[in-house]
């Protein structure tokens, strides 16, 4: 590129000027950035206007890289979706947008309906508390994707968990389980559903399904989490029936579980499953220590 | 003070994509040209002609080895001033005029306007361009690209002026109107230094030249006393001669060529020419011509250069003096 | 300095009158009508429609002119020798390239002024009546300005070290790239490697940041841009530019002529 030889080159003294003003310039410039980016970040409502807000001119517009663009909004879904969640905010105004525009740029994009159904479902501070909105895009979803089964599987445990609607549940369950391909255990999962709707083993069943088939980190997590406070709920029944046998016969109400356990009734102090003692609420009921971090959370 | 000086000037460059290897385009060039003389820069292409000129008006800068103009160095911005460049075979912009591209010429050398417009007039008209001062330059013949190439040359009057190639690509009439400019700028005083590949044109007009070769300065002078040197011949043509003749005359001819009924002799000693005369009419040969030929300036630069690369890698540069030496 | 001056005014003569830059302009002027159709096939959003198209026309054609006329800055004029009757007079070559920036810079200017005529006449046309917040729209022009400011600073220093292909190659490579540095250190952060994340950040710090000056979707909203970030856009512009000449003087003050 640049021709060699050792040279005798001129001015100096010029030289010396850009060297300058370029290490200077840079220097300046690290800071400069760090403030725009302040700047823009503190612009977040600016940010909440989309592009063009409409999914098929974008496809027609984007000259056969609708794949492409696709991509790149799922990008986006996700990026706005983390970032709300990290300021813990509260509404999501634009994701149902975002994901109705990714979904009609790349309809076969199967990600964006279960992610995007579990984003919108899910109660703030997870996610936007729109199982309405989550629906109808698992709707579209199953047109454009006939075969998916999965997709009936997301919108069972939306209704189950989200609506509580466990009628609509099973037979969301038992539609998938017609579909091509469809795994063995959904129609069992139907026929639990319908029958027992609102108990815990029914919710633990389906948290389980959900950890075993998680395609990644963060949806085990978060099924292990859902496990793991059912769990909780679970034993903290136990413990309340033991809290008012206690008082049924010792004609008091016991104020630590201490007092259980030096009158029998427990072999050792309780621990719920993240390793944290149990304690006597004011109430009189079992309640989990402050540091726990078994979220109740997420049973609402 | 010389106009231009050359110190062992040396330039390599390097060659090769990967490995660097180096290419030595001048080798010590120790080269001077006097104020007020034209001197003629000559050698084969790629001897370093351009290299030479390039360096000087600093758009390549030396290995090694120094050089001065007009007794300043090379980066002196005030000694530029004083100095016109014609590159070879230019080119300049499409979309200017040749006004504007005169009127950018001048403001490089901080030129006023009023005087600026009247050199730039007085220029075009010299150099025949007044009509086609407004026609942008892709409109021009090579002729005329030329001719602009030679008035932003000489926009700023400069003392001394660098032509590289000025006569390329022109047809005869504008040769001749290059030539006769520079013999008029030499009658200006000024200095001109030109490099060319073309011995009639250095014939013509050089007061000295250079024989570059293969980077190196493998001859240079007075033209006149190059010209002198070596052997000068004597050219016979005789018509019809008679085979008892011929065997007569061999012993003074160097050469021998034949043309129909007409034989051209080259008679090497002067003292000769007179014998050579006598036997042809003692034979009743026709004399056709005679013509003394003095050698002409290629001889000279073929002698130089060589038939054959390596005969000239071995050559020492000679100078005038010592070539005199040798024939004594 | 009179000298930069008239390199800069040369320049901008003789890139001014390349036939390529109308052609450009023709069809961005053409693409700026047809938005005008788009906006009826989307009724409600005629307006966004039409100010984000006739934006990101502006924009991308005035990239496209950017990267053209930045490979005939010192690529073109060395390539053709141009540059030899200019550079053996008394001018500095530092001059020369500040001349010649500059000289380009304008012409981009006046190219983007007209393109934006063109998209307020098409405004006009759609709205039948501009208002006082259709000025809006002349906030992205100035930072889309910014951007071609700095496309062009990087076609100079590329045109000084290697050929105008490459040159026109390298700085549309860097465009592309700076515009995605943003995500490209959100991609650094995410993945967890220490080495990853800092070589990011390396990244997104070095190379131009083109996504701070992407202001076209807030605008076809009519959202005005705050004064603060308009300073410190145009400090960062100013900043980068004076780094992109002085690396181009710093080359071409090497470069030889062979």
């Amino acid at each position: 590129m640049i021709p060699g030889g050792v040279a005798v080159s001129p001015a100096p003294s010029v030289r010396r000027v850009c060297w300058l003003l370029l290490v200077a310039g840079f220097l300046a410039l690290v800071p400069l950035q760090r403030r725009i980016d302040r700047e823009l970040a503190a612009q977040g409502q600016i940010a909440e206007v989309l592009y063009i807000p409409s999914g098929r001119i974008l496809r027609r517009l984007s000259l056969g890289h609708e794949g492409l663009l696709a991509n790149i909004y799922w990008t986006r879904v996700v990026q706005y979706f983390g970032r709300k969640r990290l300021g813990h905010a509260t509404r999501f105004e634009l994701l149902g947008p975002l994901l109705r525009i990714t979904t009609d740029l790349d309809p076969q994009l199967v990600i964006a309906y279960r992610f995007g159904a579990i984003f919108l479902a899910e109660k703030a501070p997870g996610g936007a508390g729109q199982p309405a909105e989550a629906l109808h895009l698992l709707r579209r979803g199953i047109v454009a994707n006939p075969d998916y089964w999965r997709l009936w599987q997301d919108i069972g445990f939306i209704y189950y968990w989200d609506l509580k609607d466990y009628a609509s549940a099973a037979r969301a369950f038992q539609t998938g389980s017609e579909r091509p391909g469809a795994a063995v255990w959904m129609k069992a999962l139907a026929a639990t559903v319908a029958a027992a709707g609102g108990q815990i083993q029914t919710s633990r069943l389906l948290w389980s399904e959900i950890y075993r088939q998680a395609e990644n980190e963060s949806m085990r997590r978060s099924a292990a989490e859902h496990l793991l406070a059912l769990q909780a709920q679970e034993e903290m029944e136990k413990l309340n029936r033991l809290l008012m046998q206690y008082r049924e016969r010792e004609g008091r109400e016991a104020r630590a579980f201490r007092e259980l356990v030096a009158a029998r009734y427990l072999s050792g102090l309780p621990r719920d499953p993240s390793g944290a003692p149990y304690g006597v609420g004011p109430d009189g009921r079992a309640a989990l220590a402050p540091a726990s971090k078994i979220d109740l959370r997420l049973l609402q | 003070m010389l106009a231009v000086e050359t110190l062992d000037l040396t330039k390599d460059y390097d060659v090769g994509f990967f490995r660097k290897r180096l290419r030595r385009a001048l080798d010590g060039l120790n080269l001077g040209v006097e104020k007020g003389e034209v001197f003629g820069l000559l050698g084969p292409n790629g001897a370093g002609k351009t290299t030479t000129l390039k360096i000087l008006l600093r758009l390549v800068f030396p290995t090694s080895g120094t050089a001065r103009i007009l007794g300043r160095e090379l980066d002196d911005v005030a000694m530029h001033a004083r100095v016109g460049y014609l590159p070879e075979n230019p080119y300049f912009y499409d979309h200017l005029t040749a006004q504007e591209f005169m009127n950018y010429a001048g403001e490089m050398f901080g030129l006023r306007r009023a005087e600026r417009q009247g050199r730039i007039d007085r220029l075009l008209e010299r150099l025949g361009l007044a009509e086609s001062r407004h026609l942008p330059l892709c409109k021009f013949s090579k002729g005329m690209v030329q001719r602009v190439g030679i008035a932003q040359a000489l926009i700023n009057d400069p003392e001394l002026i660098f032509l590289d190639e000025p006569m390329s690509g022109l047809d005869p009439l504008g040769r001749r109107e290059v030539r006769d400019l520079i013999l008029e700028l030499k009658g200006e005083g000024k200095t001109i230094f030109f490099s060319t590949h073309i011995l009639s044109d250095a014939e013509m007009l050089c007061d000295r030249v250079g024989i570059l070769n293969r980077g190196r300065l493998e001859g240079c002078g007075e033209l006149r006393e190059i010209l002198r040197l070596g052997v000068a011949v004597t050219e016979v043509v005789l018509d019809s001669p008679c085979a008892a003749l011929l065997r007569e005359l061999r012993p003074y001819t160097r050469s021998v060529v034949w043309t129909g009924q007409r034989v051209r002799l080259e008679v090497s000693a002067e003292s000769d020419v007179a014998r050579v005369l006598a036997l042809a009419i003692r034979h009743a040969a026709g004399i056709v011509s005679l013509n003394p030929v003095k050698m002409s300036l290629e001889d000279y630069f073929l002698g130089q250069v060589g038939a054959t690369p390596n005969a000239s890698q071995s050559r020492e540069a000679v100078t005038v003096s010592e070539a005199e030496q040798g024939k004594k | 300095m009179r000298r930069v001056a008239s390199i800069a005014l040369h320049t901008f003569k003789e890139s001014v009158r390349e036939r390529v830059l109308y052609n450009l302009l023709g069809f961005a002027l053409l693409l700026m009508g047809a938005a005008i159709l788009f906006g009826r096939i989307s009724v409600g959003i005629e307006q966004i429609i039409l100010v984000n198209l006739g934006l990101s026309s502006i924009s991308v054609f005035g990239l496209l002119m950017a990267i053209f006329i930045g490979i005939g800055l010192v690529g073109k004029e060395i390539e053709r020798r141009s540059i030899y009757s200019i550079l053996s007079k008394p001018v500095r070559r530092a001059e020369f390239i500040i001349g010649k920036y500059f000289g380009l810079l304008f012409t981009l200017v006046i190219n983007t002024a007209i393109m934006t005529v063109g998209l307020y006449a098409a405004l006009f046309y759609q709205k039948r009546h501009l208002s006082s917040a259709d000025l809006v729209v002349l906030e992205a022009v100035y930072f889309i300005l910014l951007q071609l400011a700095l496309v062009v600073g990087l076609a100079l220093f590329f045109s000084c070290l290697s050929t105008p292909i490459l040159s026109a190659v390298f700085t549309f490579c860097l465009y592309v790239i700076g515009n995605l540095s943003a995500d490209i250190r959100w991609f650094g952060q995410e993945t967890g490697s220490v080495v990853i994340e800092k070589l990011t950040a390396v990244i997104y710090y070095l190379l131009p940041n083109f996504g701070d000056f992407n202001v076209i979707a807030q605008v076809a909203h009519g959202e005005k841009i705050p004064g603060y970030v308009l300073v410190s856009n145009s400090l960062y512009a100013l900043l980068y530019g004076t780094i992109l000449v002085s690396a181009a003087i710093l080359v071409f003050e090497e470069r030889e002529f062979r």
